[in-house]
């Protein structure tokens, strides 16, 4: 697609401006910095995924992954305002997801140890648990809140933190993976998902497209459950001090 | 056993920069009830949580059955000092399951439900019947059932009959008053009934501001009042606001 081509698709933006003004919705002013944002975007990772690729060196392969990484943990540590180290422990998830990901689709040779594989696969499945650690924050914010009550009696017992929270982080491990878990009961009947829509217009077969979107899905499914566990059981404690007290320096 | 089952040594707990209590020192000897009173917002429910280490003082110390509390095992401290709150905690599940919730946190064996439901004046029926279902004041029991079953040697309560009409309150209470009596529980009860006050109490504390105003026993404290705090404290009928 050339460039003169892409222009005329700058006609949906002017369209949702336009609605927006028309309706006083309010959010045009959004709508041109996510625009000119995404283009901005996109049109410098493509010229350095090609320089990447072209490379074909092993630290810009994990330099790109350090960014993603980086990038969506500092993206979903917005979700987690009140909890103390929420980037580094949701950071720590991603990485845990990314390395246990990798290891399985190039160990076992789904996909060959190449940028153009790695890289995109890794913008895919930290993305989708990046969605999944910010939906763990905010539950898990809300959980306590809610049942502060519940988890002061379960201490005053003489409970441990983690029997105090247990209940509380299930729900909130649940709140992140569900929506990966319900998105990919309705892949394809609902929508054709971006990575097999992207093959298919570019020429592959569908049926070798399905295969390729088949193994991003389960990917993905294992990334937003490993992410959740993972940043929910390094973050709980982080709620307590030493004397087993709901810090109340937190979450207000 | 230590005679004292409480000693605390100028206490003071301090958040935001704010000092919610001040140089608060007295002691409680074992089996003793006493009653804290004084206007909302004085530190009373700051006080007793300290007792259990659901907070920590910020100065001062505080003994407890002999050794400080920051020097108790947690888990064993808050077993041995039982805490009830104001408004009661009920746990999904049948009353046999809040009944014996501590237990099970402590992977103790269960004691018998039916005992325990008749401590604090519940019939044995009750127990296979969904907690959530109960009234309020059968609820305040459950709860105080489910920390008796822990045996503690201390008693910490947070106005736990205030959310309860007249009959309600007035049957925890007798629970409470049987159990001191029966099982020689020492008791720190924070209350802002007055009459309960003097009913209840060996020794009635009068908290305000953050202070341990004045101590004594409740005909002292009611009959003869010797500051001014305590005194219009009094005269309002206990209902003054700090």
């Amino acid at each position: 697609m050339s460039y003169v081509s892409l222009s005329f698709t700058v006609l949906f933006v002017a369209l949702s401006i336009a609605l927006s003004l028309w309706l006083r919705l309010g959010v045009e002013r959004d709508i041109v910095v996510a625009a000119v944002r995404a283009a901005v975007q996109l049109i410098v990772i493509g010229y350095i995924l090609k320089l990447v690729f072209a490379s074909h060196r092993l630290v810009f392969i994990v330099l790109m992954v350090a960014l993603i990484i980086a990038v969506a943990a500092w993206n979903a540590r917005g979700r987690a305002k009140g909890i103390p180290g929420a980037f580094w422990r949701i950071a720590c998830g991603l990485v845990v997801t990314e390395i246990l990901t990798q290891a399985v689709l190039v160990g076992f040779g789904v996909i060959p140890f190449q940028a153009r594989y790695v890289i995109t696969t890794s913008g895919m499945i930290v993305g989708n648990s990046m969605v999944a650690a910010g939906l763990l924050m905010n539950r898990l914010r809300r959980e306590v809140e809610n049942g502060r009550n519940e988890i002061m009696a379960i201490l005053a017992l003489g409970g441990t933190p983690r029997q105090a929270m247990y209940p509380r982080l299930v729900q909130a491990i649940r709140a992140g993976m569900i929506p990966t878990i319900d998105s990919t009961k309705t892949t394809g009947l609902v929508q054709l998902p971006g990575m097999m829509t992207g093959q298919i217009i570019a020429g592959q077969d569908p049926v070798q497209a399905v295969r390729y979107q088949l193994m991003i899905l389960f990917c993905i499914l294992a990334g937003s459950a490993v992410t959740s566990i993972v940043i929910g059981f390094l973050t709980y404690p982080t709620l307590f001090n030493r004397y087993q007290q709901l810090r109340e320096d937190v979450l207000t | 056993m230590a005679s004292r089952a409480v000693e605390l040594k100028n206490v003071g707990f301090e958040t935001g920069g704010l000092w919610l209590l001040r140089g608060v020192s007295a002691e409680v000897d074992v089996g003793q009830t006493v009653a804290i009173i004084g206007p909302s917002g004085a530190g009373k429910s700051t006080l007793i949580s300290l007792i259990n280490l659901m907070r920590t003082p910020t100065e001062g110390e505080i003994w407890v059955l002999g050794q400080e509390v920051r020097a108790w095992p947690v888990r064993e401290l808050r077993q041995r000092v039982g805490m009830v709150f104001q408004s009661p905690v009920i746990f999904p599940g049948s009353v046999r399951d809040n009944v014996l919730f501590g237990l099970e946190l402590h992977r103790r064996p269960p004691r018998d439900v039916a005992e325990l439901l008749q401590m604090v004046d519940l019939p044995a029926h009750l127990a296979d019947h969904a907690a959530e279902d109960l009234s309020g004041g059968q609820k305040s029991r459950v709860a105080l059932a489910r920390t008796l079953a822990m045996e503690p040697d201390i008693l910490l309560l947070d106005e736990v009959t205030a959310a309860l009409d007249v009959h309600a309150k007035r049957e925890v209470e007798s629970t409470l008053l049987r159990l001191k009596r029966e099982l020689g529980k020492t008791m720190l009860w924070v209350t802002h009934d007055l009459d309960q006050a003097r009913r209840v109490a060996d020794e009635v504390w009068f908290v305000a501001g953050g202070r341990l105003v004045e101590r004594g026993t409740p005909a002292e404290i009611f009959n003869e009042p010797r500051s001014e705090a305590l005194r219009s404290f009094l005269a309002e009928g206990g209902e003054v606001r700090s």
